[in-house]
């Protein structure tokens, strides 16, 4: 076990989300509480992945695995020890030579066979306004495989205004974390599925502006 | 650190609300037996129960664990506010100096400089704000946001900062039942106006008080809230105040009508932003500023009055 990890979101990280930030959960309900699957969120901020992470209780989260590009997470040493070690994430080597030659999502592939859970940002890179960019077909790519795996749609707002990209000062404001069905890969064209999950979570999106913005008539 | 001072008659008081909330707790599982639809009220019940051991907690030890539990109390609630209000990007640094008040207003409390903590967020934040805006130099929308954020400082901050200020101010008659006594008061009492005018409005309401900011607030809510509040009051006040049978009355009617005019105003914010809650982190209330909106217009005045006539 990764005692590194372990204490580092016990002590740090989970208070930090939880008494800090503020997060407030819609359908809970959908989160796989044990794996193989794959959470697919909105991305805005490097926060999104602590704060999916910390949905899960200290335990559960050793089986909890966030992908990200290696040419940005594990270009240097210190940033090798921190995001491999104290996060645990899985390494995508995205090179565009390398991807010829080798599959791209070894890694994962590895650690769903192993029952862990995956957390993927389909739009690539961070994306500001908390406008939804359109998703990457990798998603579709790594499920082609495991038809069987559950995809889960999720939708995080509020991580975009406390640490917005190009932004070193964090500002709190209340996470709201909006979680929806799983979906399975179909057997389809890997855009249209892609497209498809990429409508899950807007319809998300959608639900939390209803939730927070239409006006109820009938109390205040 | 001193501890607390705790009377006999305080301590009675918190007995008597857990007795309440017991007889409440099982009033609700009883008619849930009986397949009655209170899961709304259990949901409440539950959320209040919570409310109710953190303040304990928080009144139980010495005045350090009070500072810091209310001072976290006041930062949930900023953040709410701020969470809710439309921020600009060029607002983020500005934002981060209106969070970082919150210590420093409550380490003046702490250490009991009465003058700093009636100036630090009237003046001095009222400069700082604008001031750092000005550094970014974003001109658009400059005065909008200046006043959101400060108007969420003078509630979130001062306004709830004034239920600690009752433990720092001296009397030269000393409260007969302590500060806690007062500060229980006044909880106490806000509390239960909130309730019987939710009851007396669920109940005989028919005219709306103000139709365009909530329907649901009537002649009947509030009138029938503000007696049963200023007749409690009346046992009350000289349980835990030094204040008179009668004059408690008196201002448990004022109070009450003082905590109506905090939830309206707190509903008109709500329907200006065109949502419902505050918040989600009590389940069954809403949020932290839906719970205490009525308590940030009567701690600040229940504290002048008797700092004026008791003192």
């Amino acid at each position: 076990m990764n005692w590194t990890k372990y204490f580092f979101f016990t002590i740090v990280v989970k208070p930090f989300i939880k008494l800090v930030m503020g997060v407030s959960v819609h359908g809970g309900e959908h989160l796989p509480l044990s794996g193989p699957a794959i959470l697919v969120a909105n991305h805005n901020s490097h926060l999104d992945t602590l704060v999916l992470m910390s949905l899960y209780s200290s335990v559960k989260l050793m089986r909890v695995h966030p992908m990200a590009a290696a040419d940005y997470f594990c270009n240097t040493a210190f940033k090798r020890f921190v995001f491999q070690k104290l996060i645990g994430i899985i390494p995508i080597k995205r090179n565009p030579f390398l991807q010829m030659h080798q599959d791209i999502f070894e890694g994962a592939k590895k650690a769903l066979s192993e029952g862990k859970i995956l957390i993927l940002f389909p739009e690539g890179t961070r994306g500001t306004n908390n406008h939804l960019q359109d998703f990457k077909t990798g998603i579709a790519h790594l499920t082609q495989g495991f038809p069987k795996v559950p995809v889960i749609p999720i939708f995080i707002h509020g991580t975009d205004k406390s640490l917005p990209k190009n932004e070193g000062l964090l500002v709190p404001f209340i996470t709201d974390v909006y979680i929806g069905k799983s979906v399975f890969h179909q057997k389809e064209d890997n855009k249209k599925w892609t497209l498809s999950l990429q409508r899950k979570v807007a319809l998300l999106q959608k639900q939390f502006l209803k939730d927070h913005l239409a006006l109820s008539k009938a109390d205040t | 650190m001193e501890n607390i001072l705790v009377t006999d008659n305080v301590r009675h008081s918190v007995w008597i609300l857990y007795a309440l909330l017991t007889f409440l707790t099982f009033l609700g599982w009883g008619m849930k037996l009986r397949e009655k639809n209170v899961d709304n009220f259990l949901v409440r019940l539950k959320t209040f129960w919570k409310i109710v051991v953190f303040l304990t907690i928080a009144f139980s030890f010495n005045f350090l664990t009070t500072v810091c539990l209310l001072a976290f109390i006041s930062y949930l609630a900023l953040k709410e506010y701020f969470s809710m209000i439309p921020t600009r990007n060029a607002d983020r640094r500005a934002l981060f100096w209106a969070y970082l008040s919150i210590p420093v207003q409550f380490y003046f409390i702490y250490i009991g400089w009465l003058n700093m903590f009636f100036l630090l967020i009237p003046l001095y934040l009222f400069l700082l704000i604008p001031a750092r805006m000005a550094i970014v130099g974003e001109t658009k929308d400059f005065l909008k946001s200046c006043a959101c954020i400060h108007w969420g400082l003078m509630v979130c901050v001062y306004a709830l900062g004034y239920v600690c200020v009752y433990f720092i101010q001296t009397f030269k008659t000393p409260l007969p039942q302590g500060a806690l006594g007062c500060v229980l008061y006044i909880l106490y009492l806000t509390i239960f106006n909130d309730f019987m005018q939710y009851v007396f409005g669920k109940t005989l309401g028919k005219n709306a008080i103000t139709p365009k900011v909530s329907p649901h607030k009537t002649w009947e809510g509030f009138i029938g809230g503000v007696l049963s509040t200023g007749v409690i009051s009346m046992w009350a006040a000289p349980f835990l105040t030094p204040l008179s049978s009668l004059e408690g009355f008196f201002v448990g009617f004022g109070l009450a009508c003082c905590g109506f005019l905090g939830d309206i105003v707190m509903s008109s914010l709500k329907r200006d932003l065109g949502i419902k809650d505050t918040g989600t982190i009590l389940p069954g209330h809403g949020g932290i500023l839906d719970r205490v909106d009525s308590l940030i217009f009567t701690a600040p005045l229940f504290f002048h009055y008797i700092s004026y006539f008791y003192n």
